[in-house]
């Protein structure tokens, strides 16, 4: 390579690596607040704040939804097999809330470790499945 | 025998360096490019909305996978292509490698805007949000941001080589963005599910649903491939509109 060139080429490469190290060192420092949500045994350390808006995030445990008759009430336990959070919510579920399912909620923690709950977000994995796929391997699972 | 590949190579890059024969190579390619573009994409996103079966729990809504992925994957290796485009115009100061780097900004920001767009229509009947700050969807948008910086940067600088250098610059800093768009899902809680296509890995979907995707992602790749040799031709015409061999080409 030319000198002239190699000279711009190394510069590149040493600005480039600058610019990686300065962006990990603020990532790294950044840290936990870029995730998006809290687990269930964060909540139990008490790691979340009181009384704020926060997001936890966790699998609803089966059997665990309960809804008061004739109300959108409704109350649900979340999961992460360590530890397990009471959400309270009022309000339409979506499509894909499902027990067995990960959800994100989105509301304020209460003493005593319970959510009360704003908004609840379904979260789905990235695996796809046909319908028929689906139902052979659930009738698998039985036997 | 390196010493004689390096410079077969040598001579190769810096033929395709010249707007001459990139010129006539791409005047030939375009129309192929353009039928074969058109075809898979068309085979492909009629498969995947089509046929492809639906997903066990989103139903059809699924099917938006078919433009999403292809348009995001499109939009972060448009980023790669141009910054590597801006590092050679920065070094060897080949003049082309900024026409490509040029065409390139406003065609990743489309698809960038069309992964954003779609996601947010899969987002609310799946999720049940348009949107949420989430690592993945807000580093998606600051990659966003940084394709019509760079497009603004360019605009607003009149003299070529400055603007190529400046935009070069900007083009390489965003680049840590990249690493971080596509780990985002590994490195942090995200409410967006990690990747389907992985290196190396099984897809983790069946072959009558990869399939299509797989086919909708060559035919994007593809029309990028066309669009891209279209506008740096473009290009071409634009700044070497007073050089004979473009005359003698164009008035052929």
């Amino acid at each position: 390579m030319h000198p002239i060139r190699r000279r711009r080429f190394i510069l590149i490469l040493i600005s480039l690596a600058s610019v990686a190290c300065a962006v990990a060192l603020v990532l790294s420092a950044l840290g936990e607040n870029l995730n998006h949500f809290y687990p269930p045994q964060e909540i139990l350390q008490g790691k979340a704040p009181e009384g704020r808006t926060i997001r936890v995030g966790g699998m609803v445990v089966k059997g665990s939804l309960k809804r008061v008759p004739s109300s959108l009430q409704l109350t649900f336990i979340i999961t992460d097999f360590k530890a397990d959070v009471l959400v309270k919510y009022a309000g339409i579920l979506p499509d894909l809330f499902r027990e067995g399912q990960g959800v994100v909620v989105v509301g304020k923690l209460l003493p005593d470790h319970v959510v009360m709950a704003e908004q609840v977000l379904a979260k789905h994995d990235e695996k796809y499945m046909p319908p028929e796929a689906a139902e052979a391997l659930r009738r698998a699972k039985k036997i | 025998m390196f010493n004689s590949l390096f410079k077969y190579l040598s001579r190769r890059f810096h033929q395709w360096g010249s707007p001459k024969y990139f010129y006539e190579y791409a005047s030939r390619w375009l129309p192929w490019l353009a039928f074969f573009s058109t075809m898979i994409l068309m085979f492909g996103l009629v498969w995947g909305l089509a046929f492809a079966p639906p997903d066990y729990q989103q139903g059809d809504s699924f099917r938006i996978i078919y433009i999403h992925v292809p348009a995001a994957s499109l939009g972060m290796s448009i980023y790669v292509f141009m910054a590597i485009a801006s590092v050679v115009s920065w070094v060897w100061k080949i003049k082309l490698a900024d026409m490509l780097a040029k065409s390139c900004a406003p065609l990743g920001a489309v698809f960038t805007a069309i992964a954003l767009i779609t996601g947010a229509i899969w987002g609310k009947p799946t999720w049940g949000t348009w949107w949420e700050w989430d690592a993945r969807l807000t580093s998606m948008l600051i990659l966003f941001f940084l394709y019509m910086g760079i497009i603004a940067l360019r605009s607003a600088i009149n003299q070529r080589e400055i603007a190529a250098q400046a935009t070069g610059v900007l083009a390489l800093v965003g680049l840590i963005n990249l690493p971080i768009i596509k780990y985002s899902v590994d490195w942090w809680n995200t409410l967006h599910q990690s990747a389907t296509f992985k290196l190396l890995e099984k897809p983790a979907m069946p072959p009558e649903m990869w399939l299509p995707l797989l086919i909708s992602l060559l035919g994007f790749y593809c029309l990028f491939a066309w669009l891209v040799l279209f506008y740096t031709r473009n290009e071409i015409l634009e700044r070497e509109a007073k050089s004979q061999w473009l005359r003698a080409q164009v008035l052929k």
